[in-house]
């Protein structure tokens, strides 16, 4: 089991798993969104081959309105 | 008569534009009244803000992106919100990873959250970083001329001093200032925040500014599209007005504009 912070907040898995499949995992498969995993941003492109680790800090966040 | 869009075009990063506005996307009704509100404004370039994704909520919501295409209008990512050079850095990093290697961002690190007044201090360090890491950085900063001429000597691609407070919608509390960095500015200066009104766009314009940008101006106004078809024809006024070269200012001239020979009743 893997412990990770997503957004702020503590979420846990059952196994190990990539960037890609944390993405599906959320639902977010196909939508516009950028990740950074511990202060360092992690690109779409390596999403499948970036493996998660136990205790790893994600932001995953989108464009909205603002000014 | 319009200035010529083609001989009078705004030039951001080496990239043109005939708009000279610039309009936020933030505080509308809906994602259908922020589309109809930058069509009428014929903003090209538009101010979105980065933030947390909401996970395991409404996995249909539409998204921003969507309403406002990237292929057809330039984004602008914001780091609204940001109070540390550290977090405008990393929102930025993330923008650019969101919109395909775009890097064209604005800039703004607020000091205070009540007046949401920019701290210069972590803007100049954001600015730099930035900079560095190949970012073509607009930078919102308050009306100090030489923490501005210090922001394009770092290499912002434009200087964006406050005319009054976000949001406040006040207009323009110091004209002179806002001069002074038009004078010695080598990059385009734009008016951002404060703008209340059209005639508050205008003279923005005509004191010579190169751009405004504004977002809750049109987005609070009773009719959002109708604000945004008014700043339009504000800005473009205020240019051709500033182009043209005002006549000076007199008390009074004793030279009235019809002919003072050939009156009636005279000997």
């Amino acid at each position: 089991m893997i412990a990770l912070t997503i957004n702020g907040s503590p979420r846990t898995f059952e196994r190990e798993l990539n960037c890609a499949e944390l993405i599906g995992e959320l639902d977010l498969t196909g939508k516009r969104i950028a990740m950074e995993r511990n202060g360092e941003i992690v690109p779409r492109s390596q999403f499948a081959q970036c493996l998660l680790q136990d205790g790893d800090r994600l932001e995953i966040v989108v464009a909205v309105g603002g000014g | 008569m319009k200035p010529n869009e083609n001989l009078d075009p705004l030039v951001i990063g080496g990239k043109s534009y005939s708009s000279r506005l610039l309009i936020g996307t933030g505080k509308y009704k809906d994602f259908a009244e922020t589309k109809a509100a930058v069509e009428a404004s014929g903003a090209q370039i538009v101010t979105v803000a980065i933030r947390r994704t909401n996970i395991g909520q409404n996995p249909g919501e539409p998204n921003l992106l969507d309403a406002l295409p990237p292929s057809k209008y330039t984004m602008l990512p914001n780091t609204a919100g940001c109070y540390t050079a550290d977090d405008a850095v990393r929102t930025l990093r993330l923008a650019r990873e969101l919109l395909d290697g775009h890097d064209l961002v604005k800039l703004e690190v607020l000091g205070d959250p009540k007046t949401l007044y920019p701290n210069v201090v972590e803007t100049i360090a954001a600015a730099k970083t930035l900079v560095k890491d190949g970012f073509k950085v607009m930078v919102y900063t308050s009306d100090d001329p030489i923490i501005a001429k210090q922001l394009e000597e770092i290499g912002c691609v434009a200087v964006m001093p406050l005319a009054s407070l976000i949001g406040s919608g006040m207009g323009i509390l110091n004209p002179w200032n806002l001069q002074i960095i038009i004078e010695s500015a080598k990059v385009p200066v734009v008016v951002d925040a404060g703008v209340g009104t059209a005639s508050d766009a205008a003279i923005a314009m005509e004191l010579g500014c190169d751009a405004v940008l504004m977002n809750t101006a049109v987005a609070a106004a009773k009719n959002p599209v109708l604000m945004a078809t008014a700043m339009c024809k504000a800005v473009e006024a205020g240019r051709a007005a500033f182009l043209a070269g005002r006549m000076p200012k007199k008390l009074y001239s004793a030279s009235p504009s019809s002919p003072t020979g050939g009156m009636i009743g005279k000997p």
